[in-house]
């Protein structure tokens, strides 16, 4: 089954989806990778006034390469997901109700999706020339400095993405490799 | 003895960079091909099948593979009959790297200061060099632009000799069960065994560069790399991590003598872009 989500999103839109849904996003979705999930989890603890109200959004773990001529940004596929587990209960506590990335999360993700209702998508990594593609619009809104780990507000197109996480314990990364695996 | 002006290798280093970065290797297209016909899980197929369109997208339109067009690992092979004028073969590679990085435009992924500021140097610079002085007057160049994903999955192991061949597979194996899934699945695994801690690391991620499925020319390591290939496809991670038959599509196994009392095994896991470069002046 194929999901179009369109943020802003309600823990509603995101509580129904199950794990090995297809997704297509449209609309707003922002980066963030490591450095600025460091910033943002610091202001967090230290109720300090964030740069950018994440409630209902969308985070994709990318730091995308500059813009070739004539595109908004260059190659920008998902991360390795799993540097982010720690800062990711904060991050789900904003409303953040969807995450992409790639790669099998540990810590509390799995119990704080539950308690937002959120979801963990999974990108296809190595796929960041097609990926980038369905960016049309690209522009850093937190953390310029940073240079690819800033915050960019990306307008995406159609933008494919699997559920790899629900917010129900299911896990992609749990139950397919399982059901290969040979004894 | 030969005197090569530093602007050529610049220009060397800097072409081979971005090669890599927007070219996939046939080999390694033959290999994700290859991996397609035998994948049983749908999902792992359509995974397969972005990957392959995504290398054919990058070479056509210029663009990186990956967003992470990685840190630049070189190994440069320098004939003793041979001087660079205006800098030195380090310099070089990193004006090189710095020009591609422009050029491409590629991402600048690395910082500075690792333990306090991590600062981004913005061109990408250093590079990680490997130089070996050759016979001769030539200069023979390779880059691997390694990626952050797959380079952290990466172990080390200082075994004991007692461990032996069983231990030295259950290293390996236990390295992708632990990190396989986020190292962008299918994967290459180079490993490097003996010599020092140092040295294994170096073996294993030299042990990369080799074509994509080719057995070592030694028939006793290359009976070994298929052992470790079947048992880590027999872990289900498959294409991206989602489950399949296909995790892993060649295993490199480069050794050297150790000490006495040591095997030290370094298992260094490339992703499915598994980019390199080679050139000649």
């Amino acid at each position: 089954m194929t999901v179009t989500l369109t943020p802003p999103l309600t823990a509603a839109d995101t509580s129904s989806l199950a794990a090995g849904d297809r997704v297509l996003l449209e609309g707003t979705i922002y980066t963030a990778r490591d450095a600025a999930h460091g910033r943002l989890v610091e202001l967090i603890e230290g109720g300090g006034e964030l740069p950018l109200d994440l409630e209902g959004q969308i985070l994709y773990y990318t730091g995308p390469t500059p813009a070739s001529p004539g595109r908004a940004t260059g190659s920008a596929g998902p991360t390795t997901s799993m540097r982010m587990d720690r800062y990711t209960p904060a991050i789900l506590s904003l409303g953040v109700r969807v995450l992409i990335g790639k790669g099998r999360r540990g810590g509390n993700v799995a119990e704080a999706l539950r308690q937002h209702g959120a979801v963990y998508l999974a990108a296809v990594g190595g796929a960041g020339a097609l990926l980038g593609g369905h960016i049309v619009e690209a522009e850093p809104v937190a953390y310029a400095e940073l240079g690819p780990e800033a915050i960019y507000r990306l307008r995406v197109r159609s933008f494919p993405a699997i559920v790899a996480m629900d917010a129900h314990g299911g896990d992609v990364y749990r139950d397919g490799p399982a059901r290969y695996r040979r004894p | 003895m030969r005197e090569l002006p530093a602007e050529e290798v610049v220009e060397l280093v800097s072409r081979l960079y971005l090669d890599a970065n927007f070219n996939l290797p046939e080999d390694v297209i033959a290999s994700l091909e290859a991996a397609l016909a035998r994948e049983q899980s749908p999902l792992g197929r359509e995974v397969l099948e972005i990957l392959l369109a995504n290398a054919e997208t990058a070479s056509r339109e210029h663009l990186p593979l990956c967003q992470d067009t990685g840190m630049a690992v070189f190994f440069a092979e320098m004939g003793s009959g041979l001087t660079l004028t205006g800098a030195t073969l380090e310099e070089v590679v990193n004006l090189g790297v710095a020009d591609a990085r422009r050029r491409g435009p590629l991402r600048a992924s690395v910082v500075a200061d690792p333990c306090f500021e991590r600062k981004n140097t913005k061109d990408n610079t250093p590079a990680v060099l490997h130089t070996d002085l050759v016979p001769g007057d030539g200069l023979r160049l390779t880059v691997l632009p390694k990626g952050g994903g797959s380079e952290n999955m990466g172990r080390l192991a200082m075994l004991k000799p007692s461990d032996g061949l069983e231990g030295l597979i259950e290293f390996a194996v236990e390295t992708v069960e632990l990190g396989g899934a986020n190292a962008c699945p299918p994967i290459f695994l180079g490993v490097g065994v003996g010599g020092t801690m140092d040295r294994a690391a170096t073996l294993a991620k030299r042990a990369l560069l080799r074509p994509a499925g080719k057995g070592s020319c030694d028939q006793r390591l290359a009976d070994l790399e298929a052992r470790i290939l079947d048992r880590v496809n027999g872990l289900g991670i498959g294409p991206a991590g989602l489950g399949g038959s296909e995790t892993c599509l060649g295993v490199a196994i480069e050794d050297y003598p150790c000490h006495i009392a040591s095997l030290p095994v370094a298992v260094n896991i490339q992703c499915n872009s598994a980019r390199r470069a080679s050139g000649t002046l």
